[in-house]
């Protein structure tokens, strides 16, 4: 027996499949998410305002995904079941942001070393705590790899360039209005500006009671851009 | 617990009771024999200019025996609307447990929120799901009702044993003490009341089926426990403190008191 006719070395294999992955997510709009006075917002750039990047998982749990829509929304779904369930069997205090990150990571991991394809997304679930200390946001990329991220981050589209802009802008904790105009700001760059139309902004907010979670409509987005 | 994926044919949709399934969670499993659990309660709902308000007594009984003082009989279904239970009391806060997950669930998963109809619906295919569990002696009545944010107004859904599922007008009750309970709110009933007048006329209705069924707790002011009463409104389901239950059943007590010489 001798070598398969046309051998494709482990390390190439794996770099043709992240390059792969890696310009599918760069096509797509970006997402940033930044933690602000009330807990964190997640700020898309996202025309449609039925396609949804940014999604309710649990009370105080929300997703964020940028790539390719059908990919990022069967994790979404996945996830709400997941929260929905566990919630149900054991209690809703039992639901936390880490164990979905790893599920999500186990499963996008999985599919990256054994499917043809790899997913062409990378996603983002954000968890407030009861305090702002217990805030986290994980990011995890479409090999499985899960980043713990402190203060923001920004995944798709050119993502260096928005974390360049986002590194830059950032001043710690502010009120919900100049985090999402630093948001828009980074998502945009210098050359052009997002109205409220082109964005999807939710937040997690600590004061929102049991759900944490709600949208921020273009006629308020509007409001926090231009104070 | 594993995340749940599906292949297309598979896939329980946004249909929380489906998932339980699909993943070996079964919700309905059935008993032999005959339990003889407790059926008493007194829920009711009274639609009013703003919305609907909801009502229940505290009471749970085993027998003569009076079983629990405290327990709660109205719940938020989600942020519109609200669900009131009478019945064995086990299945039926089991029940309303699954019903809040549902709901919120679907709208989760679909983006968006059911209709208040289709809400009932789900409800009444949970009521027709016991009906085994029901014939073992452990049936579940609930009463639904909210406010339609697509019609601006306030409805109330009665049930039957077997998932019947009825609208109804000016209001709704169900429980051993629902016969006494909906005689005083039919006679009190005007179109267009305000809030302060349908808790008035719910707490009347409790009291007065507090006073016919010994199964229905009246309000308790030496242990301080007073009837679950909500409203459900465009602002959303707002249960009330039981300092401003307590006024209000102070002056109807006041009202039909009578004097000793």
């Amino acid at each position: 027996m001798g070598m398969p006719g046309f051998y494709v070395s482990p390390e190439q294999l794996i770099q043709d499949k992240a390059d792969f992955a890696r310009k599918g997510i760069a096509r797509g709009r970006a997402l940033v998410a930044a933690r602000y006075s009330g807990g964190i917002v997640l700020v898309a750039e996202n025309a449609s305002s039925t396609l949804r990047k940014v999604s309710e998982i649990y009370d105080r749990i929300a997703f964020g995904g940028v790539g390719r829509y059908n990919e990022f929304d069967q994790l979404r779904i996945a996830g709400v079941r997941h929260a929905d369930q566990k919630g149900f069997v054991y209690s809703r205090e039992d639901v936390d942001a880490r164990s979905l990150a790893n599920q999500y990571a186990q499963i996008m991991g999985q599919i990256f070393t054994h499917e043809m394809k790899p997913m062409e997304v990378e996603i983002l679930v954000a968890e407030i705590g009861h305090e702002p200390d217990g805030d986290q946001i994980f990011h995890i990329l479409y090999d499985g790899t899960v980043i713990d991220e402190a203060d923001y981050t920004s995944l798709g589209g050119d993502n260096d360039a928005i974390m360049a802009r986002l590194d830059e802008a950032w001043a710690g904790e502010l009120e919900l209005a100049p985090v999402v105009k630093m948001a828009s700001d980074a998502l945009s760059g210098p050359e052009r500006t997002l109205a409220a139309a082109d964005l999807e902004v939710a937040i997690l907010d600590r004061s929102n009671g049991r759900r944490c979670f709600q949208r921020i409509d273009d006629e308020a987005v509007t409001t926090l851009l231009d104070t | 617990m594993s995340m749940p994926f599906f292949t297309p044919g598979d896939d329980p949709g946004p249909d929380f009771v489906r998932l339980l399934e699909r993943t070996g969670h079964p919700v309905h499993t059935d008993l032999p024999g005959h339990i003889d659990a407790g059926h008493a309660t007194t829920v009711l709902a009274v639609r009013y200019g703003d919305g609907v308000v909801m009502a229940g007594d505290r009471r749970a009984t085993s027998g003569n025996f009076i079983s629990h003082r405290t327990i709660e009989k109205v719940f938020a279904a989600d942020r519109h609307s609200g669900v009131a239970i009478a019945g064995a009391a086990g299945p039926a806060v089991e029940m309303v447990k699954i019903f809040q997950v549902q709901l919120e669930h679907y709208e989760k998963v679909e983006g968006q929120q059911l209709s208040l109809e289709g809400k009932a619906n789900q409800l009444a295919g949970m009521v027709r799901g016991n009906l085994p569990a029901a014939m073992q002696g452990l049936a579940v009545v609930p009463i639904f009702a909210g406010y339609d944010v697509r019609r601006g107004i306030g409805r109330l859904f009665q049930f039957d044993v077997t998932g019947g599922r009825y609208e109804e007008r000016d209001h709704a009750s169900s429980g051993s003490g629902s016969l006494h309970a909906s005689t005083v709110v039919k006679l009190g009933f005007r179109e267009g009341m305000d809030a302060e007048e349908a808790v008035s006329l719910a707490l009347q209705a409790l009291w007065h089926a507090a006073d016919e069924d010994s199964a229905t707790g009246g309000p308790d002011p030496i242990r301080g426990i007073y009837p679950v009463v909500a409203t459900i409104t465009a602002d959303g389901f707002t249960r009330l403190d039981d300092s401003a239950i307590a006024a209000a059943f102070s002056a109807i007590t006041a009202g039909l008191t009578t004097e000793v010489n």
